[in-house]
Parts: C-alpha cells; sequence; structure tokens
C-alpha cells in the first residue's frame, strides 16, 4: 500500500485531532473534575496513535502513546489532574503539532521529545511530585494540624449567613474502612452537598482530598438549604460511607471554632508554605463553587464531539465547479419557467414549480457550502493566550464573541497568522504587568476581546485589550529615528496617523525597538496579509485605557442579505445590514438646508441622498416624485437616507467581486447574480455617508 | 517552416482582426450587459457569465471607432490576459485560421484611426485579406483607463 496517498488525509485529521486534544484539554482545565472530557481527549489522543502508527510516524506515535498511558490513568480515576501534568500534556502537545507541521513540511516527523516522555512516565510511575511540581502534599501536612482552622474570610461568609438565618452545618464524613474509592466517594459527597448548598471550607483541601490524601474522615462546613436530617441521609446514601457526623452552628460554636482557629494561626503563618496551602484551598474552593454547573456541561462536549465528526471534506476547486454549474442551472430554471408560461400546460407548470422550489434550496446549501464560521480560526486562540500570559507572567481573560460569524473559507485560511500577531502584540505590549495594572488602579487580570461580526459588505474582526494603550509620542520620536518620517512629517501627523506607524516596516526589528511602550513586531506583516485579501486593519487606543485594532474584510465569496431596489431599469443591492429601515416620504417632506435636501427623522434632520444621482441611472428621474421611498442607512453613529425608485423585496444574494479589471468603483462593492441570471450591482452604503 | 499561430478572427467596423487562440476563452452570443456607474463610456458594464461577473468592453469605444448597433451577429469575446479576464464586443467572429507568424509586419502609422500601440502588426493572408493583430495587454493597459477617468471628471 502505498501511503502517500493516505498522506493529505493524515495531516487533516491529525490537525483536526491535535485541535479537539488542544480545545479539552484547556476545558479540562477549567472543570478538571470532568471525566467525560477525559474520555474525549483519550479518544482523540487513541486515533492519532493508531493513525501515526499506520502511517510510520512512529516518534508521534509513541509520544501519543506515553500521553494515553497518563490520559489512561486520569480517566480511571487513579490519578488527579494537576498542574504539572497539564503543563506536560500541552508540551507533549505541542511537540506532536510540530512533528505534524515538520510532516507537512515534507519531513519524516521525527523529533527529540526524551524529555517530555520523561515527565510522562514519570506521572505514570507517580514519582513527579519530588520533580519539583506542586507542593500542595508538603503543604497540605502543615494545614492538617488545625483540623477546623477558618480564615477570617470564611468564618465572616458563615456569621452572616447565620445571621441571614441560613443553616451552618460542620459536618465529618467518615468513610468505611474497606472503601476503595476514596476520593470518588468524597467527590459524591461533594456533588451532593454543592447541590444542596455551599461549601465554604474543607479540610483536608478540596485538591488533597481529590488526590486521595486524607485518612478515613474529612471536615467540612457548609451553608445548606435544606434540614439536618436531609444532610445526613444524603451523605450516607453515598455508598461506602460509614457515616456523617452533622453539629448545627450557631454565632457561638462558630465563635469557639474560630478562638481554636486563632490559637493555631500562629503556627500556620509561621510557615510561609502553608500560608500558600491556604490560598490553594481558597482557590480550590472557588472552583468547586463552580463545579454544580460541571455535571451538566459535561454531556453536552460528547455530543458536540458526536457532531464533529460527522462531516466529509472536499477539495474547494470541486465547490467553484458545483457553483459555477448551479449557476447555469439557474438560468435555464428562468427560462423553464419563461416557457412554461408561454405553454400554459398544467402538469408542465406545476413541474416547473416544483423544480423552481427545489433548486432554490439547494441553492441555498450549494452557497452556504464555502462558509465557514471563524470559529476554526478562533479555536486556537484560548491556548495561546494561557501559554503566552504564563510565559510573560501577566494574568489575561480572552474572551470571543461572534465566533459563528461565517466567512469564505480561502479568508479562514488566510487570517489565522494576522491575528496571531495582533493578539502576541496586545498581550505583549498592551496588558501591562500585574503590578504595573494594580499601580494603575486596574484589576490585575487584563482582558482582551476578540469579535467577529458582520457590517455591510464586510466582516470585522477586533482584537480589543484594556492595557496601557500606545504611547505616541515615544512612537513618534522611534519613528523619526528609524527614517519612517521625517521630523517635520511627524509634527503634521494626526493621532491616528500616528497610531497606524506601528504598522511601518522600520517598526519590525525587535531590537531597535525592545525599549518602546508601543508596538511593533512583525505588525507591517500584519498590514499587508490584510491588505492582499482585500481588507484594511485601523487602530484606536488611548493612553491607559486600552487599543483596539479593528480588521475589515470584504465579503469575497460570501452570501449576505440585501434589500434589491429598482433605480427605473436598473436593479441594485443595499447590504441589508446597512440599513435601518425603509419607508416613503412626500415630496413637502423634503427640506432644503443650505441647497442640501434633508428629511426628519425621528426628530433630527438627516441628509437625503439620491441613489440615481450617485449611480448616474438615466433611467429614473426621481424629481418627477409625488412619494419617493427611501431606505434609512446607518455608517457607526452617522445616519442618512437614500431615495430609490421602488423596493423588489429582501434576498439572500451572493457577493461577486467586479474582477481585477473594474476596482474601487465608488459607491459599489461589488455585484450579484439575480434569479434570473442578471448581474445586479451591490450598493456600499458606507461609501454614501461621508 | 515558420511557426504558425491559430487566430481567431473578428470584425469591427468593417476591418479584420486576430487575436491569439489560447488568450480566448469563449466567444458568447450578446447577453444582458448590467450597466457600472463611473466607469469609462467603452466600458459597457457587467455580465453574468456562467457565475462568474465579467466586464464586458465596447471595442468600438475603445478605439474610438463609430458606435454601431448591436446586431445578431455580434458577439463577446472573452479573452484572459495577464489574470485579467474580459469581454470585447465585436461585429462578428466566424472564423479561425492558421497564420505564419513571419507574415506579420509591424503596423503601419495609422490603421483605421487606431493608435498603433494597440496593435500587434498586421498579418497578410493570401493575396488580399489583411488581418489587425491585437496587442491585448496595451488594450487593457489599466493605467491609461485611470487617465481616461480622470480626464473625464
Amino acid at each position: 500500500m502505498d501511503m502517500s496517498d493516505y498522506l493529505s488525509m493524515f495531516i487533516d485529521e491529525s490537525n483536526d485531532h491535535l485541535q479537539a486534544l488542544n480545545e479539552n484539554l484547556l476545558k479540562l482545565e477549567s472543570a478538571p473534575e470532568d471525566i467525560s472530557i477525559v474520555q474525549v481527549i483519550f479518544r482523540s489522543a487513541h486515533t492519532l496513535k493508531g493513525m501515526s502508527a499506520t502511517m510510520g510516524f512512529e516518534d508521534l506515535a509513541s509520544l501519543t502513546h506515553e500521553m494515553e498511558n497518563v490520559l489512561d490513568l486520569v480517566r480511571n480515576n487513579k490519578l488527579k489532574m494537576d498542574n504539572f501534568i497539564f503543563d506536560t500534556l500541552f508540551k507533549g502537545l505541542d511537540a506532536l503539532e510540530s512533528m505534524v507541521q515538520d510532516i507537512i513540511g515534507g519531513g519524516t516527523g521525527k523529533a527529540d521529545v526524551t524529555p517530555i516522555v520523561a515527565n510522562l512516565q514519570a506521572i505514570v510511575k507517580g514519582d513527579y511530585n519530588s520533580a519539583g511540581a506542586s507542593s500542595s502534599s508538603t503543604a497540605a501536612a502543615g494545614s492538617n494540624g488545625d483540623a477546623s482552622s477558618l480564615d477570617e474570610f470564611q468564618s465572616s461568609i458563615l456569621l452572616q449567613s447565620i445571621d441571614a438565618g441560613l443553616s451552618v452545618f460542620h459536618v465529618v464524613v467518615t468513610v468505611r474502612e474497606d472503601c476503595v474509592l476514596k476520593a470518588a466517594r468524597a467527590y459524591m459527597v461533594f456533588d451532593f452537598l454543592e447541590r444542596s448548598g455551599e461549601i465554604v471550607k474543607s479540610t483536608p483541601s478540596v485538591q488533597d482530598i481529590e488526590q486521595e490524601k486524607f485518612d478515613r474522615s474529612f471536615t467540612v462546613f457548609t451553608i445548606a438549604s435544606i434540614s439536618e436530617e436531609e444532610l445526613r441521609k444524603g451523605i450516607e446514601s453515598v455508598s461506602e460511607i460509614e457515616g456523617a457526623a452533622i453539629t448545627k452552628l450557631d454565632r457561638e460554636s462558630l465563635q469557639q471554632l474560630g478562638a481554636a482557629a486563632a490559637q493555631g494561626a500562629p503556627a500556620v503563618s509561621a510557615s510561609p508554605i502553608a500560608a500558600q496551602a491556604e490560598v490553594n484551598a481558597a482557590r480550590s474552593q472557588a472552583a468547586a463553587a463552580a463545579a454544580p454547573a460541571a455535571p451538566a456541561a459535561a454531556s453536552a462536549p460528547a455530543a458536540a464531539g458526536g457532531n464533529v465528526s460527522r462531516t466529509i471534506r472536499v477539495d474547494i476547486e470541486r465547490l467553484d465547479a458545483l457553483m459555477n454549474l448551479f449557476s447555469e442551472l439557474l438560468i435555464d430554471r428562468v427560462r423553464l419557467e419563461q416557457l412554461s408560461s408561454e405553454i400554459r400546460r398544467n402538469d408542465l407548470t406545476e413541474t416547473v414549480e416544483h423544480m423552481t422550489r427545489v433548486s432554490s434550496d439547494l441553492q441555498n446549501i450549494v452557497l452556504k457550502l464555502r462558509m465557514v464560521p471563524v470559529e476554526s480560526v478562533f479555536n486556537r486562540f484560548p491556548r495561546m493566550i494561557r501559554d503566552l500570559a504564563k510565559t510573560l507572567d501577566k494574568k489575561v481573560d480572552l474572551i470571543i464573541t461572534g465566533a459563528d460569524t461565517e466567512l469564505d473559507r480561502t479568508v479562514i485560511d488566510e487570517i489565522g497568522d494576522p491575528l496571531v500577531h495582533l493578539l502576541r502584540n496586545s498581550l505583549d505590549h498592551g496588558i501591562e504587568p500585574i503590578a504595573d495594572r494594580i499601580a494603575a488602579g486596574k484589576s490585575e487580570t487584563g482582558t482582551v476581546h476578540l469579535r467577529a461580526f458582520h457590517s455591510g459588505n464586510h466582516v470585522f474582526i477586533e482584537v480589543e485589550e484594556d492595557g496601557r494603550g500606545i504611547n505616541r509620542e515615544k512612537v513618534k520620536q522611534i519613528a523619526i529615528k528609524n527614517g519612517v518620517v521625517t521630523a517635520d512629517e511627524a509634527k503634521r501627523l494626526t493621532e491616528n496617523e500616528i497610531n497606524m506607524l506601528i504598522f511601518a516596516p522600520g517598526f519590525s526589528t525587535a531590537d531597535k525597538i525592545s525599549d518602546i511602550s508601543g508596538r511593533g513586531v512583525g505588525l507591517d506583516v500584519v498590514k499587508s496579509k490584510i491588505s492582499s485579501l482585500g481588507g484594511h486593519v485601523s487602530i484606536e487606543s488611548k493612553e491607559g485605557k486600552g487599543t483596539k485594532f479593528s480588521i475589515q474584510l470584504p465579503l469575497t465569496l460570501s452570501i449576505i442579505s440585501a434589500m434589491l431596489v429598482k433605480l427605473g431599469t436598473e436593479k441594485y443591492a443595499i447590504p441589508l445590514s446597512s440599513i435601518v429601515e425603509t419607508s416613503i416620504i412626500r415630496r413637502e417632506q423634503i427640506r432644503k438646508i443650505h441647497g442640501n435636501r434633508m428629511i426628519d427623522y425621528r426628530g433630527s434632520l438627516i441628509p437625503l441622498i439620491s441613489l440615481s444621482q450617485v449611480l448616474d441611472a438615466k433611467s429614473f428621474k426621481e424629481e418627477e416624485e409625488q412619494e419617493t421611498e427611501i431606505v434609512v442607512i446607518r455608517k457607526g453613529d452617522k445616519t442618512g437616507a437614500i431615495t430609490v425608485d421602488e423596493f423588489i423585496g429582501q434576498s439572500e444574494i451572493v457577493l461577486k467581486s467586479l474582477g481585477k479589471y473594474l476596482t474601487n468603483i465608488e459607491a459599489i462593492s461589488g455585484a450579484t447574480i439575480l434569479g434570473d441570471g442578471q448581474v445586479a450591482l451591490i450598493v456600499d452604503p458606507n461609501a454614501l455617508i461621508k | 517552416m515558420a511557426e504558425e499561430i491559430k487566430v481567431i478572427v473578428f470584425g469591427l467596423a468593417h476591418e479584420e482582426y486576430g487575436i491569439e487562440v489560447e488568450k480566448v476563452r469563449t466567444i458568447e452570443r450578446m447577453m444582458p450587459i448590467t450597466r457600472v456607474p463611473k466607469t469609462p463610456a467603452f466600458i459597457k458594464g457587467v455580465i453574468n457569465l456562467r457565475g462568474v461577473v465579467l466586464p464586458v468592453i465596447d471595442l468600438r469605444g475603445r478605439f474610438n471607432l463609430p458606435e454601431a448597433e448591436e446586431t445578431e451577429s455580434s458577439r463577446i469575446i472573452i479573452v484572459a490576459v495577464n489574470d485579467l479576464e474580459v469581454g470585447f464586443i465585436v461585429d462578428s467572429a466566424n472564423d479561425v485560421i492558421d497564420i505564419d507568424a513571419d507574415s506579420i509586419d509591424s503596423p503601419p502609422e495609422v490603421v483605421g484611426g487606431i493608435k498603433a500601440k494597440y496593435l500587434r502588426g498586421v498579418a497578410k493572408i493570401g493575396d488580399s485579406r489583411l488581418l489587425i493583430m491585437l496587442n491585448l495587454s496595451e488594450v487593457l493597459n489599466k493605467s491609461e483607463i485611470i487617465q481616461l477617468e480622470e480626464q473625464e471628471v
């Protein structure tokens, strides 16, 4: 069997599996309890291993094998995920990715992965903790000394709850001596407690309990919404639990416990490790509090995973061929419709009508085939941001919106790299280090928004961060120093033009600008890439507040909803996304201000733009009209009204470019082919409002 | 034996013109053309060629020849040059012939009022037939179009 035939399939599928592994591992990191995610990860890894082995990529297969071993222990509850395991698995994934990249580049996919393999094997053997991973075990010993120490925060929560009339319990759960899966049982108890109330504190910490680092009993402070009896029943219904000693707490008994804690406090604070353990415990509690959502979500990823596999791969050229053939079919359809209306035979008319319906459904499907949600690109960023934030020692939340926005496949393939650069830039230069953020009075966690949305004939992708903003003075100085602009020119630049300087090629060498608080690395590449896609980039930045990169991309071959209008004999399409509303105005409602025609629209005067004038449409004279149809459009916060001859109706249209010969035609952003095979031009509303 | 080239022959204002066959994609009958505003007059508009939107140039207009009504024999010749694809409206297109590359002479100063730079040369076929070979990349020269547009404004 000649394997090269299967190589492209292997590469595609490997990439899919790697992506899925990445995503699910990230998901798992935020919900480490969820074994169902581990199952999905395990399956992906297993398939990848099998594929690699079949294709003869032994290094790939053996690394995947080691990762699989770890995952196998996790899914069988024999191992609990921790930071070290996550990091090692992520490193493994990176190695796999670079191997696959090597294969794509024609290499053999060989790589030295001994350190990662050694780590993975250490995890399987269970002796990795000594290698300097999390110190929770030693830390836990410190805090175990005082079984029921509550910190100030926790006791104040409990006190407040008691004051508010809620029931607060001190629960000591003991598992049976012959209990086989202590951690699992404890998990079930926690699960129950979380469903019936809120756990304020557990001893030992949740993490330790998960790792079976407790003897036979553990203690929990919980604010429950149920009675003591129900609580006991619920806990004892978990098998292999010997019993639960439940004490309902009031102010007095709580204060006694608090006093005990105060005595224990010096001992605790004496050891910085123990203090760290408290923080860890508090964190894991926060995680535990978020956990109730997890079981519900658990079934979702599995279901989604099922959907993902139900796709097939099609060569994009075949899709193009399909599109073109389909357009021809459409023309014939219209011809048939005409013929049947001339011939007037019932069964012919019926058949043609049916064909019309079927083909318009078919049209929808065919046209949407090329459209892909940007999700497929956005998906790789959470992982990237996680790693970058770790390397830069910053705290960053990535918020993705509009991942379902659809873009043409060809654009999707190209847009990834520029976005990587912009996001890196936002993290590296935009978001300040934690200390600086606190000093600036901001929350220590920076936020990066990644948005995609449709507007007009464009898709916008924005990267916005709440960091320090661009220091324009410095950018100017560097630009002058690097010869990007002269000192004279620099004086005349507007704020926006200075912002754009960071896209200049002169800014791309890292060593020259490493001292600058502005930006620079590789941004010229971003600009040229976006321009090659027919889009453009803009920047908004406020010093101290943050920066927003906005990429505007044309929908080269995508489908939008549009309003079809007539100007005499000509038909035009206006993208629905720019339209606020349509209405009819009477001649006397048009006012003239400084020679400009305006109308009163909801209390404000907006300009009236004659579409036939803008487009030189000679077959329509609107001066003769008593009543005029208008389309109210919006560009940002500006509004205007376009006068047209007649509305045809709303329709889904396929955007086509006018080709390379006709470029930059004023007020026209493209063309579309109407149902009758005729070409209609698409009006660019953004060009109409100045 | 000199190199032979295959040429599509078309008629325009009583002259015969030729385009190398490999630059011609298809020859179409006249079809509805959608006007594109703010373009030079010789750009008639765009057509739907089986799902692809293509600009159509009236070659008479491009060469400043007198305009003519379209007739039964009018055709749109779709040509592709340097990844530009456009249609030419011509009076008729009805022949494919082989000509000897050596028989193409450099263009005379004036041929039917067309600027010499649009022409690659004139081929003599047989005794009396003259075929004007077009220099397509000049005909489709965009910088010139931009100049034309500026003059109109």
